[in-house]
């Protein structure tokens, strides 16, 4: 670190950093790990209580046949538009700040979407004949239904992990190599086998370029489709208050707006256990702070629009379910509103505010809760107060569901905590191709700026 | 591929004017179709399983209060909204114009039960146990189901396959009245009448054509096949 300005650091030290998660782990890192472990386990178990014992250990009910699992497959699918948000768009637009947290993000992504796609089948009432949804050959000659949204949704979501992960893998072959070169034992092993043979020639560099172009543009419009899907799995019914057509576009909105917050916690988490302050500076803090404020004002825009049009129209059941909404989740409103809204938007239009990791720490998980609570505003209060008011009801959450959302977001952690153990997770080949470019070359008695600056 | 077609549409007419509310339908639409039996503390977490409600309205102001009943079961809908949302084709459209549910294809997933606008598809959220000697009761032509799966009204749907194999013996179709549901079939008012609609001279086709029909919900299009009547210059008793 002694290095002067200007000067790049040597090879070895710059990987030795980046790396550095990559370290024989800690007793810190075992304990965080068993934690971890401990509530997916107690998620596990209560998930295996609920098929045991029937569907009635949720709080779900006649007229609310969805609650907490439907929210937190909505909720997990949102977040995992991060990857894509914050490594394709930036990507394509040149962004250079997006290198060093493009790894974690697209990481985050995939397990996400992992964790995700696991809700709609814990919440069937049989799991056990969950496979009756795949387009298996059988002898009925029976394919599922097309029309489902259900259908979509997976088709949808299995999809996003295929793409999401070829993505990440891809990003990371370089940086696979790297690890290869400088380790032993059987993680050489497993690191030779998942580089397939990198050698960092100048044709394999130039493939990969184009390759990784592609999957950017490639990736972005499985991205929007995926979270316009599950919107449809409102947007197509009947019910009021989810038959609307701004539901895919919001949906996407949403999406984003949870996804880049959780980019930003994540950045604010790895650059303190990692101690990566170098290279994750108040600069990108300002950056993303600048995306959120944009993402929020569009999502305030999407759901005043939404309000608005329903106010206007006044359709008296629609409306019903509107004022059901506000009077009997009143706290879970404004937290929301607060949350997605108001903070956002006062607080991310000053640069001050944007550049402290505390302000952005704070945000950036409020933002998530709140974006939880929307999913829930969305599902429940209409599902309570449908068509018919004799048979309107109430739900809230049993114990069984809320243990296990708690254990996926463990088993998120507990995912990603594996992966920076195992895998490098700053993209190492992707900083260092920056540093090289911002250096400046010496020149005779001179150092004048390279002229790979430009990409 | 050889088109399905059906000289049946089966229907139901229920004049609102005759409906006592006393329930009998309820029961015996229970006793019929192997429905499950609740305990207390379903029902009051909103699970029971009544394929077939009675809606209880009060009218007016005291002391003028008047009360209205509203008997509703599965609407048999001809744009069902359940039945596309099923990945599983668990809920689909019969010839004869049913919407009819395989339980054994149900995988629980519940957005049928939450796409229908009545509210009238029930959810096995418990598993249920007849004790003896009321499993003596269970009817041999239906099946039991199990926890899990999505159920609702079958117009009896036992009752019109066996009518169907008599009538196919004999080479006819089934005669108007020769086949009716549990609570048609139950109801002391005879406030409900059932039959083929795709008949214009049956009962019901021809109650059907009342001016003082309507469908619940119409707004949303399903074209349900239980059809209400209610008015003629009594609406306020």
């Amino acid at each position: 670190m002694s290095d002067p300005p200007g000067t790049t650091k040597s090879v070895s030290q710059t990987n030795d950093e980046l790396l550095s998660s990559l370290r024989p782990p800690t007793l810190a890192w075992y304990l965080l790990a068993f934690f971890l472990g401990a509530v997916v386990a107690c998620g596990l178990a209560a998930f295996t209580w609920q098929m045991m014992n029937g569907m009635y250990v949720t709080g779900k009910n006649r007229p609310v046949m969805w609650g907490f699992y439907i929210t937190g497959f909505v909720f997990w699918v949102g977040l995992s538009h991060s990857g894509t948000m914050v490594s394709s768009i930036l990507r394509l637009s040149r962004a250079n700040w997006r290198r060093p947290i493009l790894r974690a993000a697209e990481a985050m992504t995939v397990f996400c979407i992992t964790v995700a796609g696991l809700f709609p089948l814990i919440h069937l009432g049989r799991n056990w004949t969950f496979f009756y949804m795949i387009p298996y050959p059988n002898q009925r000659g029976l394919w599922p239904n097309f029309r489902s949204p259900l259908l979509w949704d997976m088709t949808a979501i299995t999809s996003y992990i295929i793409g999401s992960s070829l993505f990440l893998y891809l990003g990371m072959l370089p940086d696979l190599a790297i690890a290869r070169d400088r380790s032993t034992g059987w993680r050489h092993k497993m690191y030779t086998f998942l580089a397939m043979g990198w050698r960092g020639s100048a044709r394999e560099w130039s493939v990969y370029h184009k390759a990784s172009t592609l999957m950017a543009a490639l990736i972005i419009p499985v991205a929007v489709s995926v979270h316009s899907i599950v919107a449809w799995d409102f947007a197509v019914t009947v019910v009021p208050g989810w038959h609307s057509t701004i539901f895919p576009p919001y949906f996407v909105i949403g999406a984003i707006l949870s996804g880049v917050a959780a980019v930003i916690t994540l950045m604010i988490i790895i650059r303190k256990i990692f101690h990566l302050e170098e290279y994750l500076t108040p600069l990108h803090f300002d950056n993303m702070g600048k995306l959120l404020l944009v993402i929020s004002l569009l999502w305030t825009y999407a759901y005043f629009v939404e309000v608005q049009i329903t106010w206007y129209a006044h359709e008296p059941i629609e409306w019903e379910v509107f004022s059901y909404l506000s009077s009997r989740y009143t706290p879970q409103l404004l937290i929301m509103l607060v949350g997605n809204s108001l903070l956002p938007i006062i607080f991310l239009c000053f640069r001050k505010m944007r550049r402290s990791i505390g302000v952005m720490l704070l945000l950036s998980l409020w933002v998530n809760v709140a974006m939880f609570i929307e999913r829930f505003l969305i599902i429940v209060p209409t599902l309570s107060h449908k068509n018919m008011p004799f048979a309107w009801g109430s739900y809230s959450p049993s114990l069984v569901e809320i243990l296990v959302n708690l254990a996926a977001l463990a088993g998120f952690a507990l995912l990603f905590t594996l992966f920076a153990k195992f895998f490098p997770i700053m993209a190492i080949s992707d900083v260092r191709e920056l540093e090289v470019r911002e250096a400046k070359v010496p020149m005779g008695r001179t150092r004048l700026p390279s002229i790979a600056g430009k990409e | 591929m050889q088109k399905l077609t059906s000289p049946y549409k089966w229907g139901m007419v229920i004049d609102l004017d005759r409906c006592t509310g006393c329930g009998a339908c309820v029961v015996a639409c229970q006793a019929e179709n192997n429905v499950g039996i609740c305990e207390k503390q379903e029902i009051a977490e909103g699970r029971n399983m009544h394929w077939l409600r009675i809606e209880r309205f009060w009218v007016g102001e005291y002391p003028d209060v008047r009360v209205r009943f509203l008997p509703v079961m599965c609407q048999q809908c001809q744009d069902a909204p359940c039945e596309p949302v099923c990945p599983v084709y668990a809920s689909y459209h019969n010839p004869d114009g049913l919407n009819g549910q395989v339980y054994n294809r149900c995988v629980g997933t519940r957005y049928c039960g939450n796409n229908c606008p009545y509210a009238v598809r029930v959810f096995n959220f418990y598993p249920h146990e007849w004790p003896k000697p009321l499993d003596n009761q269970l009817s041999p032509d239906i099946t039991v189901r199990t926890r899990g799966v999505m159920e609702k009204c079958s117009f009896c749907i036992q009752r019109i396959r066996r009518a169907k194999e008599e009538a196919t013996l004999e080479g006819r179709i089934i005669r108007d009245g020769e086949v009716q549901p549990a609570c048609a079939q139950t109801c002391p008012a005879e406030a409900m009448t059932f039959g083929n609609l795709a008949d214009p001279a049956s009962r019901a086709a021809r109650l059907a054509r009342s001016p003082r029909r309507f469908h619940l919900l119409e707004h949303l299009g399903t074209h349900p096949s239980v059809v209400y009547l209610k008015g003629g210059g009594r609406e306020h008793v």
